[in-house]
């Protein structure tokens, strides 16, 4: 590959990587009552990630982060999938959400739902498929 | 959670953590700790017996989607419970035989999930009354049976045979599932025991017949029946264990059971007793007829399979007839056929299980399951020839096993309905023992061939160098419980009558006396007109075996080309040619064509729409006020639109296009959709950098080439998609055809409990959307992936390795 003088690039892309991934995980858990959720979450964390592949190669990011993204987008489905049926377990319609206020140590009283766990997967499936996609066509040749 | 619902969840659960865990367990662990599964089910399944043969039905309901009908009800009852007992006991015995009978280098965790799978699929299918949800486990039984037949995939015959299983199967549980969704227009119920207490209502329906007709196109494509029966023939490339299971005791008796099923509410119908028992006959005829020729030993018993499956469904075709009759004491003979059908489905699956395994143990040891090298094994293996000895002769219907007391009641049924004189029986009723009889006389035959070609005579020289020897005891004891039971149920056929099969007949004969339809089995009945058609079929049998090298040749009569496997073979390269050239005359590979294609029905479809239905209603004071800076965004749209036609470099087009992106996602800012803006920023990020990837894998662009004509027609399009949208943009304010659905929207806090709207209908109103689009972008990842990193080698043109 081309060598290029792209010092600036890797220093920029260290800092902004870091701002959008926590972007990512707020806009995740922000979703059920502000802008975001899973869709939009898995994106802007996707794009992170795909950003560290442009800007560095593969082999170095495939070392730092040893996931395999095919499996990601199928633990997603899996989630997304599973609350669906777990409703059934509690002699619910398939689907069905439902949320409640907790009072946890430290946090304080939280508003919990079922749906972030079916917006995990959402945007785990997200995540998965995006890498996936752009590192198999770019690794194609 | 229910016991019935978690006996149908537990195989699919452990079916989905096998192939995940199998790497903690070793090969010689990996059967035993599934054989646990059907084992526990079937002694849960046992403790049923009493209750249920006490009357007492079981049933569930988990909602599933309620606003569709369709709900998660299990329900167990007498006939339900003769099959699940079957699955499972079965079941117990094939994991068993399985664990000895394969090599520990095969992939066994693919193996046992895919039976697992099925056992929880065949499960829910017998204990489903919910339409939807049945058809939901058929076709999952479908899709088992073609993983497991195609389960030595390297082998092109696997592949075939599981393709056109697939093929058949589905096809007629298509047709099923168009019955059912008629049976649900007419009564407007998805339960079947529902459907059954309003037959009245729906049996003077126009739809009733095409109904009936299409659900036994389901029940016979399941069931292997003429002509449906190629498929099974072809299957037997599977694994044994898995024959013997699936394509002999279990999934293709799923055929059998619906139509035992739906007797109450077809039954006495005419078109139902004479399509059945019709078919069921013929089938009888043709797959004992066929049986006698082959020289495959598995093939044989797969013949003899779909022979026996045309006895058992033309026994429930005479046994419907006493539904015309209503509770009589004169219709009573008649459901007798049906308590042969039950009897004779259990005992099909000991007799018919047992030689299965024994093809499977010759296979084995011997090495091959070719009748014409085969010989003289009696001496090798004494205990292989005694079960092939019990299971041939019970078979063919001799004492003392049981398939001599069923053989005589389907007798007995077929001789009491030739006498009978509706349904125009009086002329065509006569037929009907004269086919049964001639059956059984080529079962009588095969069932020679069996046993004597195999291990009596000399043995052929080339096996003869093998070490032959008795297979290890651990695959013996499998068919030596079915042969077992072959003998206890002769001896012993009433306790079986009692507990197992008078409970089924309720099933089928809701109206009727339990204790009048249990007869009491007796293996003698004195020189009756069964006994003397049992005894002509085994001097006949004997006769037409001595001298069949001379009648033989009866079987090149039917010329090769018109066999129905020619006719289906022919009927598929055809189809696939038709459509091959169909195809590749519009999908040419030009992607400026497909467009064209995509635009002009959209046109056609949403202006038609909007012009027919008069729903463009557009009032220009009604629009809010126009903004400056809108004004603004919108000439940046409509110049990078412009812009694009002249670029010549296909970055440059990238980046116009990612002008327009971002301007709309400025649009979203504007009218305050935050949501949608963030989204569009990011998508059209994420697209432009993916483009860009891809670019080095395209050509430059070329000028266009084409005719004036072809240009101003794409240019026509083009300018009506326009069009069409700004319609649709302007008219959707006015429009007024749905129900508003903006409650949901202010309820969103108290009905999905968040206050974000967009997220409440991606997670919640319309989660179900969400949750198919998850699952189609993952497959859509997966087939990008596929695409591109499973490409045939350098010169190669098959993927597929073959043999």
């Amino acid at each position: 590959m081309r060598k290029v003088n792209d010092v600036i690039l890797r220093t920029v892309v260290k800092g902004v990587v870091l701002i959008i991934l926590t972007l990512g995980v707020y806009l995740f858990f922000s979703g059920h009552n502000a802008p975001g959720g899973g869709f939009i979450g898995g994106l802007v964390l996707g794009s992170a990630i795909v950003l560290l592949y442009i800007t560095y190669d593969i082999e170095t990011i495939q070392r730092k982060m040893p996931f395999d993204f095919k499996k990601v987008a199928a633990l997603g489905v899996l989630l997304a999938t599973g609350t669906a049926i777990g409703s059934l377990y509690f002699n619910v319609p398939f689907l069905s959400q439902t949320d409640g206020y907790f009072n946890i140590p430290i946090l304080g009283e939280k508003h919990l739902t079922t749906v972030t766990i079916f917006e995990a997967g959402v945007a785990l499936t997200v995540i998965g498929t995006l890498v996936t996609i752009i590192l198999s066509i770019s690794e194609d040749d | 959670m229910s016991i019935e619902f978690a006996i149908i969840i537990l195989p699919i659960l452990v079916a989905a953590l096998v192939p995940i865990f199998h790497r903690y367990l070793s090969k010689n662990v990996i059967g035993w700790v599934v054989l646990f599964i059907p084992l526990c089910l079937f002694i849960i399944l046992t403790t049923y017996i009493p209750r249920i043969s006490n009357g007492e039905t079981f049933s569930n309901t988990y909602e599933w989607i309620p606003s569709l009908n369709i709900n998660i009800t299990t329900y167990i009852d007498g006939l339900s419970l003769i099959f699940s007992l079957l699955i499972t006991g079965i079941g117990t015995l094939v994991v068993f035989y399985s664990i000895f009978y394969l090599s520990k280098k095969e992939s066994l965790h693919h193996f046992y999930c895919y039976l697992l799978l099925f056992m929880g699929a065949m499960l829910g299918v017998v204990f489903s009354d919910n339409l939807m949800v049945l058809y939901a486990f058929w076709e999952l039984t479908s899709v088992s049976s073609f993983l497991l037949i195609a389960f030595w995939h390297h082998r092109k015959g696997s592949r075939a045979g599981a393709r056109k299983s697939m093929i058949i199967t589905v096809s007629g549980g298509i047709a099923m599932l168009a019955g059912f969704l008629m049976l649900y227009a007419m009564s407007g119920t998805m339960s079947i025991r529902e459907l059954i207490s309003n037959v009245q209502l729906i049996s003077e329906h126009s739809l009733f017949i095409p109904a009936l007709l299409l659900i036994l196109l389901g029940a016979f494509t399941k069931s292997a029946q003429f002509p449906f029966y190629i498929w099974l023939p072809d299957a037997m490339e599977a694994p044994t264990p898995v024959s013997a299971y699936l394509h002999s005791a279990t999934m293709v008796k799923a055929g059998i059971y619906l139509v035992a099923r739906f007797t109450p509410l077809f039954g006495g119908e005419m078109t139902w007793f004479w399509v059945i028992t019709g078919v069921g006959l013929f089938t009888l005829f043709w797959g004992s007829f066929n049986a006698v020729r082959q020289t495959d030993l598995k093939a044989l018993l797969a013949f003899s399979t779909v022979s026996q499956l045309g006895l058992i469904m033309s026994l429930l075709g005479i046994g419907s007839v006493a539904f015309y009759f209503g509770y009589a004491d004169e219709s009573l003979i008649y459901t007798q056929a049906t308590f042969a059908a039950l009897f004779h489905l259990i005992n099909h699956s000991t007799f018919k299980g047992a030689l299965f395994m024994m093809v499977g143990i010759v296979d084995h040891e011997v090495g091959t399951r070719d009748i014409r090298r085969l010989g003289g094994l009696m001496s090798f293996m004494p205990v292989t020839f005694t079960i092939a000895l019990i299971g041939s002769f019970s078979m063919a219907g001799l004492p003392p096993f049981n398939g001599f007391l069923s053989k005589e009641m389907f007798f007995t049924a077929a001789l009491s309905i030739s006498t009978l004189d509706i349904f125009s029986l009086d002329s065509l009723g006569v037929l009907i023992p004269v086919v049964a009889w001639i059956a059984s006389v080529f079962t009588f035959i095969y069932c020679l061939i069996i046993v004597l070609r195999t291990f009596t005579g000399k043995v052929k020289p080339d096996i003869k160098e093998r070490d032959l020897h008795e297979a290890p005891f651990g695959m013996l004891i499998s068919p030596l419980i079915l042969v077992g039971l072959v003998i206890l149920i002769f001896f012993f056929p009433n306790i079986l009558g009692r507990y197992i099969l008078k409970p089924a007949m309720t099933s089928v004969y809701p109206n009727f006396s339990a204790d009048e339809m249990t007869p009491n089995i007796v293996a003698w009945h004195g020189f009756i007109p069964e006994l003397w058609m049992t005894i002509g079929v085994i001097i006949f049998g004997i006769v037409l075996y001595k001298t069949l090298k001379y009648w033989k040749r009866v079987y090149n009569l039917i010329p090769q080309r018109l066999t129905l496997n020619s006719i289906y073979e022919g009927f598929f390269a055809k189809s696939e040619d038709i459509s091959g050239n169909l195809t590749n005359r519009y999908m040419n590979g030009n992607l400026t064509n497909y467009f064209v294609y995509i635009y002009a029905f959209f046109v056609l479809i949403v202006a038609g729409y909007f012009i027919s239905s008069d729903a463009f209603v557009w009032n220009p004071l009604s629009g809010s006020k126009v903004d400056h800076y809108e004004l603004i965004l919108v000439f940046v749209v409509m110049f990078a639109s412009v812009a694009l036609l002249f670029a010549k470099k296909r970055v440059t087009t990238v980046l116009i296009n990612g002008v327009i992106g971002y301007s709309v996602a400025f649009f979203f800012v504007t009218f305050r959709a935050p949501d949608l803006a963030l989204t569009q920023l990011v998508v059209e990020s994420v697209t432009t950098a993916l483009f860009l990837i891809c670019f080095k894998f395209l050509p430059e662009i070329k000028p266009e080439t084409s005719t004036k004509v072809w240009k101003i027609s794409k240019s026509a399009i083009s300018i009506l998609v326009g069009a069409t949208v700004t319609i649709v943009g302007l008219a959707v304010v006015n429009y007024d055809k749905f129900p508003t659905i903006a409650t949901y929207f202010e309820d969103a806090y108290e009905l999905a409990g968040g206050k974000n709207i967009v997220n409440t209908i991606l997670g919640d109103f319309r989660a179900f959307d969400t949750m198919l689009e998850v699952v189609v972008l993952f497959i859509a990842g997966l087939g990008v992936y596929a695409l591109i990193k499973l490409k045939a080698n350098k010169g190669g043109t098959d993927v597929e390795k073959s043999e």
